[in-house]
């Protein structure tokens, strides 16, 4: 026992010693430039500095304009993808909101209405009821009825299309990938960084040579769209695929299956529930794009939303944010009920006895059809029915900024001299060469020497890069809003855990923080507490909150109840239940919550640029802005590895843990 | 490269009147602001008067020169003098992109006041009046200096500079997007409360909100490039911002393709005056961009029939 206390005190003392260190050399690297005359302490010596941007900005340049496969260039083969990738979008398009016509401008002639809006509601309510039961027929038939009553359709019907696009060729091209992965090791080997850099570059930073590969308009943005949502795809099927029972594959090689018959008869099927977990977190990613591909020609709801607030419509935003939200509640709910959905017995009788759904959403697209020639009502839903909020939001807007005010701002200011500036002055002052050495030897320590040596060199690249200061910035802002949300996520999660009532609602509201697209709460923040870091560090603790408060809230229930029954007989109070039985044993599932939260919060960077940051985010948007593409790939990477090295770092923690609890 | 557009321009007078324009569509950019959406719709719809198709769609302000290069995009209604001439010049320069003439908007960008600030700085709108009372604009970051909201630093402005070299007692702090930018004004607006900060015209701001832009010593060219110019003679920027046009950008296949479209769009002008109309109805009173475009039509056909190439 008590080598076991001295083991934990060196180990406190090597970290008490390290964080010394940093601090005093933080502290007083200047001092120590001037001292020594060494400004090189300070900033990475400008002649070292490796021109990485212009070496990408060349390599892109070539790809894009000069590399070819002798018989086309590379820029062919990406525009005849584009064209395949057109043909159902534009089928989707017309279909859902724009007709069939042949011929173009005054010479078009309308072959086919699009679907009513009414078919469109009764297609939802009958998948709905297909897929579960008439409870969620009957909540996502109220999503798209909103889409309808608040003027939405029409956005929402192009933004519905792409998503339409976008997931199969996500699901379906993650699912390949992973079976691949699943059957080539060496292909899982090579996938595994590609899919890290694939989560991790922000998407601004690979926008620009999308546009010129694909394209101008909706397209690219399907692409952007589906590099994003893809990666969960391919490593939930990597997981599923590698979970099945080793019996089960036993009796498939027993009846003499071939290897396709394996895959397709046996691996998948059994899989299934949680290969759809990987189908829905492409659902949910495809929506968060929404907004960021409307930049780039999607249009639909994302435009609506950015058009809404460049005019200070608050109330516009809102509505327009809330069309995505329930769009997502409607896909999320109803493949949730596919992957629980069981096989049922296939009906027998005539063809209306066996679909009687199929049958029923017929009658309804063909009835509204021809109701629809005849009352325009039917077809479209009328301009004049549709309500909206007006300036109710603007004036509740008004009425908080004018009596909150003071307030909020004394608040801020405390928070800001109190914790932030500290924080930043410590981050910011760390000279380089130390900062490469210490992220070395945390990653050494935690995570074993490989992990080390691989961190040291990611932080060197950054250093090179000439981008030191600002990923200081970055660590700064990001290590703030992580610290605030995992205080406030976590007593969240444990109290959504704890009783089931307040847990619906508070995962709700986590559910739409994350859907709703974080520009509709950006404005309202910037117009309560001015541009500037605290406003920046609001918006990304908003958005990071969900995955505390979700994995604590897993953590604490998925706790063995033989072990809590145990905890009850020794006589523990429900307090002492919970942080000597609950807590403990939820660790790894808080630390894979930290996991996740430190990821979102990196992946806010570039929206938090928009409020006026110097990080990395907003080295990446200027390069946007600018056209520059090898400047946001170099800062794009960096992001991406300050995002690796937290990753592995506390993945290393969380195993850790496991072992120590024998899990 | 300008010889380029030059030898294009020639090359525009010499095809013949009769030319035909080919029955694809032109395809328009639209950005995220309601002015682009105006004075793209509008071109859009006279271009459908004159018989050519067209199509709409939604790309980003800078990114939009990748397509127009390529053709993918053909043309862009709005690309302004202070935040986009750069990215302008660097695409006429690749030679796929051609330079269409002025819109008859002039853009105007300089430190903007609200009318109650009168009160407490006798003096404004001259520049050393706001110098003199910039403390009432500090706040806890920024004390004892005042704040200055800036563009996002994308846009230029040389604020920084001019801060430097007028000696002001400001310090600037750039908002990363326009949005951010006019969501503190109208938050300090509503409570009255001090603010300077960078505003462009056109805009709906100025017929939403009372104030004024401050008089800084005039803008000169040698200013900007000469330190010994102005008043403080080791320093360039002592002086306020150009004005300057904004610009219609096309794909340089354009004026092959639709040689009497390229014409129409080549007379295409309107005044900065009509132009905040219909932006204040559209983002003030809530109408939509459509029925603003057509009332306005409707009440200059005179104007708009002339535009189309006979």
């Amino acid at each position: 026992m008590s080598g076991f206390a001295r083991h934990i005190t060196r180990s406190r003392l090597f970290w008490a010693v390290l964080f010394l260190a940093t601090w005093v050399l933080s502290q007083f690297s200047f001092q120590i430039y001037k001292a020594l005359d060494a400004r090189w302490i300070i900033r990475f010596p400008k002649k070292y500095q490796l021109n990485f941007d212009v070496v990408v900005g060349d390599f892109m340049d070539w790809l894009v304009n000069t590399a070819n496969f002798w018989l086309f260039t590379f820029r062919d083969m990406t525009r005849a993808i584009a064209w395949v990738i057109e043909i159902p979008y534009q089928f989707l398009r017309n279909l859902l909101i724009e007709g069939f016509q042949t011929g173009i401008g005054d010479t078009a002639v309308q072959i086919m209405p699009s679907l009513s809006w009414i078919a469109v509601i009764g297609i939802v309510i009958a998948i709905g009821q297909f897929a579960r039961d008439w409870s969620l027929a009957a909540l996502s038939g109220t999503c798209f009825l909103y889409l309808a009553v608040f003027g939405q359709w029409e956005s929402a019907m192009i933004t519905l299309a792409s998503v339409l696009v976008a997931v199969p060729i996500g699901a379906i091209g993650g699912l390949l990938l992973g079976i691949l992965a699943y059957r080539v090791h060496w292909v899982e080997l090579l996938l595994r960084p590609i899919l890290d850099l694939m989560q991790t570059v922000p998407v601004f930073a690979y926008l620009v040579p999308i546009l010129i590969l694909f394209g101008f308009g909706p397209v690219a943005a399907l692409v952007a769209t589906v590099i994003y949502a893809m990666p969960p795809m391919i490593r939930v099927t990597i997981v599923a695929l590698k979970g099945v029972p080793k019996e089960l594959l036993e009796a498939g090689r027993m009846m003499g299956a071939t290897q396709r018959q394996m895959t397709w008869k046996v691996l998948v099927p059994s899989a299934t529930p949680t290969l759809m977990v990987g189908a829905n977190q492409v659902i949910m990613l495809t929506l968060n794009m929404v907004i960021i591909a409307s930049m780039i020609g999607a249009g639909g709801l994302g435009f609506d939303v950015l058009a809404s607030l460049r005019r200070l419509d608050i109330g516009g935003g809102i509505e327009a944010g809330l069309a995505i939200v329930v769009m997502a509640i409607a896909l999320d709910r109803t493949s949730q009920a596919f992957s629980e959905r069981r096989m049922m017995h296939a009906r027998s009788g005539t063809f209306l006895n066996r679909h009687p759904w199929t049958s029923a959403t017929l009658v309804i697209v063909v009835g509204t059809f021809l109701l629809g020639l005849l009352i325009p009502a039917v077809q479209t839903y009328p301009e004049v029915l549709t309500i909206s909020t007006g300036t109710f939001w603007s004036s509740t807007m008004e009425w908080i900024n004018v009596n909150f005010f003071d307030t909020l701002d004394a608040l801020k200011t405390m928070l800001l001299k109190g914790v932030l500036l500290p924080v930043k002055k410590f981050f910011v002052g760390i000279p380089w060469l130390w900062g490469i050495f210490v992220t070395g030897l945390i990653a050494w320590r935690i995570a074993g020497w490989k992990l080390g040596v691989i961190a040291a060199l990611m932080m060197a690249f950054i250093a090179a890069s000439g981008l030191w200061g600002k990923a200081m910035v970055t660590l700064y802002l990001c290590g703030v809003s992580v610290f605030i949300a995992v205080l406030i996520g976590t007593p969240l999660g444990i109290w959504a855990a704890q009783k089931p009532k307040a847990g619906r609602v508070i995962l709700a509201v986590m559910d739409t923080l994350q859907t709703l697209p974080s520009f509709v709460y950006l404005i309202p923040v910037v117009m309560l507490f001015r541009v500037g870091d605290f406003s920046a560090m609001i918006a990304v603790v908003l958005y990071a909150l969900a995955p505390a408060v979700r994995y604590a809230a897993h953590g604490i229930r998925e706790v063995p109840p033989q072990l809590l029954e145990a905890g009850r007989m020794a006589g523990c109070t429900p307090r002492q239940l919970l942080w000597r039985v609950k807590l403990p044993l939820a660790m790894p599932q808080l630390l894979l919550g930290l996991n996740q939260t430190i990821m979102l919060a990196l992946s806010m960077l570039v929206i938090t640029a928009l409020v006026g940051t110097r990080d990395l985010g907003q080295e990446v948007y200027i390069a946007l802005t600018k056209a520059n593409a090898g400047q946001g790939i170099v800062a794009g990477l960096s992001v991406a590895f300050i995002a690796i090295i937290a990753d592995r770092i506390v993945h290393a923690l969380s195993d850790t843990q496991k072992q120590r609890l024998g899990l | 490269m300008k010889h380029l557009s030059v030898l294009t321009a020639a090359f525009l007078a010499a095809t013949p009147l009769m030319a035909k324009d080919s029955s694809d569509p032109i395809k328009l950019t639209l950005h995220d602001w309601s002015g682009q959406l105006i004075t793209t719709t509008l071109m859009g719809e006279v271009l459908k008067k004159a018989g050519n198709n067209v199509e709409y769609l939604q790309a980003d302000y800078i990114a939009q020169f990748a397509g127009l290069k390529t053709g993918d995009l053909h043309l862009a209604m709005e690309i302004w003098e202070t935040t986009g001439r750069e990215a302008l010049d660097e695409a006429v320069g690749t030679g796929n992109v051609i330079n269409m003439g002025e819109t008859g908007m002039i853009a105007i960008e300089e430190w903007w006041y609200p009318a109650y600030m009168e009160e407490r700085c006798p003096g404004l709108p001259d520049w050393k009046a706001l110098n003199d009372c910039a403390q009432e604009f500090a706040t806890a970051e920024t004390a004892p200096l005042g704040r200055y909201l800036g563009a996002p630093v994308t846009w230029g402005g040389f604020d920084d500079e001019r801060v430097e070299a007028l000696g002001m007692d400001f310090e600037v702090v750039h908002a990363g997007t326009d949005a951010a930018l006019f969501a503190e004004l109208e938050a300090a607006y509503q409570r009255k409360d001090p603010i300077v900060l960078w505003v462009y015209a056109p805009h709906w701001a100025l017929t939403k909100y009372e104030g004024s832009f401050v008089e800084f010593p005039p803008y000169s060219v040698e200013c900007y490039n000469d330190p010994s110019v102005g008043m403080n003679v080791d320093a360039a920027y002592d002086c306020g911002k150009p004005t300057g046009p904004i610009w219609k950008a096309a794909w340089s296949g354009l004026p092959d393709q639709w040689p009497n479209a390229a014409k129409t769009i080549g007379n295409f002008n309107i005044s900065n005056d009509d132009m905040s109309a219909m932006v204040a109805d559209v983002d003030l009173n809530g109408k939509s961009v459509d029925d603003v475009v057509a009332a306005w039509m409707a009440d200059n056909e005179a104007t708009w029939q002339s535009w189309i190439a006979q």
